[in-house]
């Protein structure tokens, strides 16, 4: 008994060292867990204004989100990045960020600058489109389908999978993209003609991509991805291969944009260290980065791109595009009303 | 002498209470009060809200039906399984025991693909079918059905019945059964009247635990269920993070811990009643080897459908890890032999991340954190169910005997958050620290802990320590000599699943733990997360690291003996 004793008494002292403050010079930055970044990059900031930096990372961006609004009154970080236009009027309601007018902002496209006060800042941004099987398509000497109108033909039927929008990121932004190109009134009825063409639907992109999709054994050869996803298919091939086996429908309104923010948290008391991160991750240092960290595009049109985006990444002309506030006042109207459509 | 009693009773509570109401209590009622604080309309209207809304009815009604369904299969299964481990000697039985404790450390999406390469539209059972029944379309639907859900959880959860039950059979006398024999019973008169009576309190204790653990499903729901089934823990996830009404996530929350609360009590009540002293017996007395035909053949057709259930999934997975599965054409899959590629991918850092670790080290910080909260766990648990044991009519224990069970019903997004805000703190400000990963396992594995040695302590015959006391043994002595080689066997239960448990969670592993730190299933959903033949063959091969490492580990425990006096 005296050495359970001991031993919890340990655990206990154990836990209490575990907690040293953040040291001055740390800047702890919390994200997402889709978060990556080049050791070099991080170097380069660290050693460019002799600081430390520590991540924090909690999950998907919705989990991270409410990490940080619960913990804004004692807030467990400098600077949040991560959130995106699905959830940037939740952020913004709940003033979680201090405002910081970035220099580098000037450069960067007014279509990608959502909050005008400059609470959250841009850092990238991907597409959410169909992404089609060439293989299977051409075996079978079939056009693929080139826009979303085309999935209600007879001769798509039972060959898309789709994520559901109340668990899945990407299940979510092709709701929108539906919602963006049908209007408020017309994107039940299409999807209900999508339900009569048999689509599938899976909870998460990755059962949907990788049991479902044929590329990876599945039986539906369109599915709901990135448009970078192709891409990565080459990059990320097990054998080196000439071209990618997939491709992205990129037509008008048939792809959903997400940008992602970074804020400064409230009541940081590392201000100036803070500002100096969120400059340092519009620069084209990171910006140039990011590709091949965590799939996602940068906003900074300075930064170059590598050469296989150059040559494989088929950029939707005109994503869809919804208000940030829109989205956050009928989130559940819509997914709801989704469900009742597709899911009975 | 009552009066000292009450008071060991309450020094043994002292530290896992302490840890309960710091790391379990106040970060709970942290949540549950700032959520419902949230709302607008008083602290009150969500919980009627959600009382009365009919899609709470729909799910708690689902979520229960679904629960008490694969409950009763994984016993049909877990049972005869359970005889066969705890009556009869045969080699391999180690190795077999351990195979069917894989799947509890095994994240979700893996399993599900493992399912999907053996019963998906395009797996083994339905393209052999297809081949000889002639039929056209794929004849087994498995994925997104009621059946998959089913049958995951009997996959997942089995190993709970079969080594709390058929650990405390394997000590059971045999020869009562015997003298029911020789007395005219048969079999079925044995089994009813005999053996069962006896094993009540085990079997009672494993099936609230498997029936929590089907209670509480998340991953299983959504992956293998699909987006038509709901359970509650789905509903809260779903409440909290993609619509933040905090309010009814917490009134959900509320609902989902009184089912728990309710159902702990029930087992508390009939577990008391069930509880008698027996003389327990080391394996070496109540095991025998297989003799008859009949007996051999049965028990092999029994081995023969666990292995084929266990292995078959998780040797596919396995091996598709060594398999190039480069699918160049559509619907023709082009099997181009063996590979180790994606163990050696593993080993680069091909992108220069600043949070690439290498797979030995993410092995380590698992086997860490496993090793921590195995620790933490029967350091909490063996004084806790030492107090429940030695004394179940004491007050307090029948008011803490059912609270010791909520962690198991708490929703992991719930629990994640409430730490996250309530241990922010100095000198217990974690929010940062590698330590809350450990804290948070030793929370699931507590229940466990208590669960399975609670029975073993109650078997234990007060005769034996009185006889010890009067020949002049300490307590403490008496500890050491008594109960702790009785209960040996469900010590090292208790551990593995301490250390399963700690291997294989993700849900409040995710939202707590330092990208520098992964746990191996955290880091196979990173991979899983990204397209690209080289991600999910690594994905892959993490899981059968992953898989290496728990069997390894079990085995290790097994060899372990408590108190170095043999069995018994």
């Amino acid at each position: 008994m005296k050495k359970t004793l001991l031993v919890c008494l340990l655990t206990l002292t154990l836990l209490a060292s575990a907690c040293t403050p953040a040291e001055p010079g740390t800047l702890i930055v919390m994200t997402h867990s889709s978060f990556d970044v080049s050791e070099e990059v991080v170097a380069a900031f660290e050693s460019q204004y002799n600081a430390k930096v520590q991540f924090i990372a909690s999950g998907d961006t919705g989990s991270a989100l409410n990490k940080a609004i619960l913990s804004a009154d004692n807030p467990v970080a400098d600077v949040f990045y991560g959130v995106d236009n699905t959830f940037l009027s939740r952020a913004l309601a709940e003033n979680i960020f201090e405002a910081y007018h970035s220099p580098l902002l000037e450069g960067i496209p007014d279509e990608f600058r959502l909050d005008p006060e400059d609470r959250a800042l841009p850092v990238d941004y991907g597409d959410v489109c169909l992404n089609y099987d060439i293989a299977y398509f051409a075996d079978r000497g079939l056009q693929p389908p080139q826009n979303l109108e085309d999935l209600l033909l007879p001769e798509y039927r039972g060959m898309l999978v789709v994520q559901d929008p109340a668990s899945s990121s990407p299940g979510l932004a092709f709701l929108l993209a539906t919602i963006a190109r049908f209007g408020t009134d017309g994107y039940l009825p299409y999807w209900q003609g999508l339900v009569e063409n048999d689509v599938k639907v899976v909870s998460d992109w990755t059962n949907a991509y990788y049991a479902e999709f044929t590329r990876w054994g599945g039986a539906y050869p369109v599915v709901v991805s990135y448009s970078s996803s192709p891409a990565f298919e080459l990059i990320e091939a097990e054998e080196p291969m000439a071209t990618p086996p997939t491709a992205a429908i990129t037509a008008d309104g048939a792809c959903f944009r997400q940008v992602e923010f970074v804020g400064i948290l409230r009541g940081t008391p590392n201000r100036r260290l803070a500002e100096q991160w969120v400059d340092f991750m519009l620069s084209t240092t990171f910006q140039e980065d990011m590709p091949f960290q965590m799939y996602v595009f940068p906003v900074n049109p300075e930064a170059a791109l590598d050469q296989a985006f150059v040559d494989f990444l088929t950029n939707p002309l005109a994503p869809g595009f919804l208000p940030p506030a829109d989205i956050a006042a009928n989130r559940e109207t819509w997914i709801n009303a989704w469900r009742e459509a597709v899911l009975k | 002498m009552k009066l000292r009693r009450l008071l060991t009773t309450g020094l043994l509570w002292l530290v896992p209470l302490a840890f309960l109401g710091l790391f379990y209590f106040r970060p709970l009622a942290a949540i549950l009060g700032l959520s419902l604080g949230r709302s607008t309309e008083g602290w009150a209207a969500p919980l009627l809200e959600a009382l009365t809304s009919p899609t709470t009815g729909r799910v708690l009604g689902f979520t229960v039906g679904q629960a008490a369904l694969s409950t009763l299969l994984t016993l049909c299964l877990g049972l005869p399984g359970a005889y066969l481990l705890a009556r009869f000697q045969f080699c391999g039985k180690g190795l077999l025991q351990a195979l069917m404790g894989l799947p509890f450390v095994m994240p979700t999406l893996v399993v599900a693909s493992a399912f999907n390469a053996l019963l998906g539209p395009r797996g083994w059972v339905n393209l052999a079918l297809m081949e000889i029944g002639g039929f056209e379309q794929p004849p087994i639907e498995f994925t997104n059905s009621l059946v998959a859900i089913l049958v995951a959880h009997v996959f997942y959860n089995t190993t709970i019945i079969l080594r709390m039950v058929g650990d405390f059979w394997s000590h059971l006398d045999p020869r009562l059964g015997q003298a029911a024999t020789l007395l005219g019973a048969t079999p079925w008169q044995r089994l009813r009247h005999v053996t069962l009576p006896l094993l009540a309190p085990a079997i009672t204790a494993a099936a609230l635990l498997v029936f929590l653990f089907d209670f509480t499903s998340f991953g299983v729901i959504l992956i293998l269920g699909g987006p038509q089934y709901a359970t509650l823990e789905v509903e809260i996830y779903y409440q909290t993070i993609s619509l933040f009404n905090l309010p009814m996530a917490a009134a959900l929350s509320l609902l989902q811990l009184a089912c728990t609360l309710l159902l702990s009590i029930v087992y508390a009540r009939l577990s008391a009643r069930a509880a008698r002293p027996i003389a327990l017996r080391p394996q070496s007395y109540t095991q025998r080897p297989l003799t008859s035909w009949r007996s051999r053949l049965l028990a092999g057709a029994l081995v023969a459908f666990l292995l084929a259930f266990f292995t078959l999934p998780l040797g596919a997975l396995a091996l598709r890890s060594f398999t190039r599965l480069e699918p160049d054409r559509g619907q023709r899959e082009t099997a181009a032999g063996l590979t180790l590629d994606f163990y050696e991918e593993l080993t680069v850092n091909r992108r220069n991340s600043l949070f690439y670790i290498p797979p030995v080290r993410a092995v380590q910080v698992s086997l860490g954190y496993a090793a921590i909260t195995m620790l933490l766990a029967l350091a909490l648990g063996l004084p806790a169910s030492w107090a429940l044991a030695r004394d179940p009519d004491a007050l307090l224990n029948r008011l803490l005997d059912p609270l010791l069970m909520l962690p198991l019903g708490t929703s992991a997004v719930t629990l994640g958050l409430g730490l996250i805000i309530s241990l922010d703190e100095p000198p217990l400000d974690l929010r940062a620290s590698w330590m809350l990963v450990p804290l948070a396992h030793t929370l699931v594995a507590f229940p466990f802990v208590v669960r399975s040695l609670t029975p073993a302590l109650r078997s234990i015959r007060p005769r034996l320590r009185q006889a010890a006391a009067v020949l002049g043994a300490s307590p403490r002595q008496a500890f050491r000599h008594i109960d702790l080689p009785l209960i040996g066997r469900a010590l090292l239960v208790a551990a593995t699943f301490a250390f399963t448990i700690s291997l294989g969670e993700f849900g409040a592993t995710s939202l707590i733990a330092r990208p520098e730190y992964p746990t191996v299933p955290v880091a196979i959903y990173q991979f899983l997360s990204r397209p690209g033949g080289l991600n999910y063959g690594q994905a892959m091969a993490l899981s059968t690291i992953l898989m290496c490492i728990t069997g390894a580990g079990m085995l290790v425990i097994e060899r372990f003996r408590v108190a170095q006096v043999g069995e018994f």
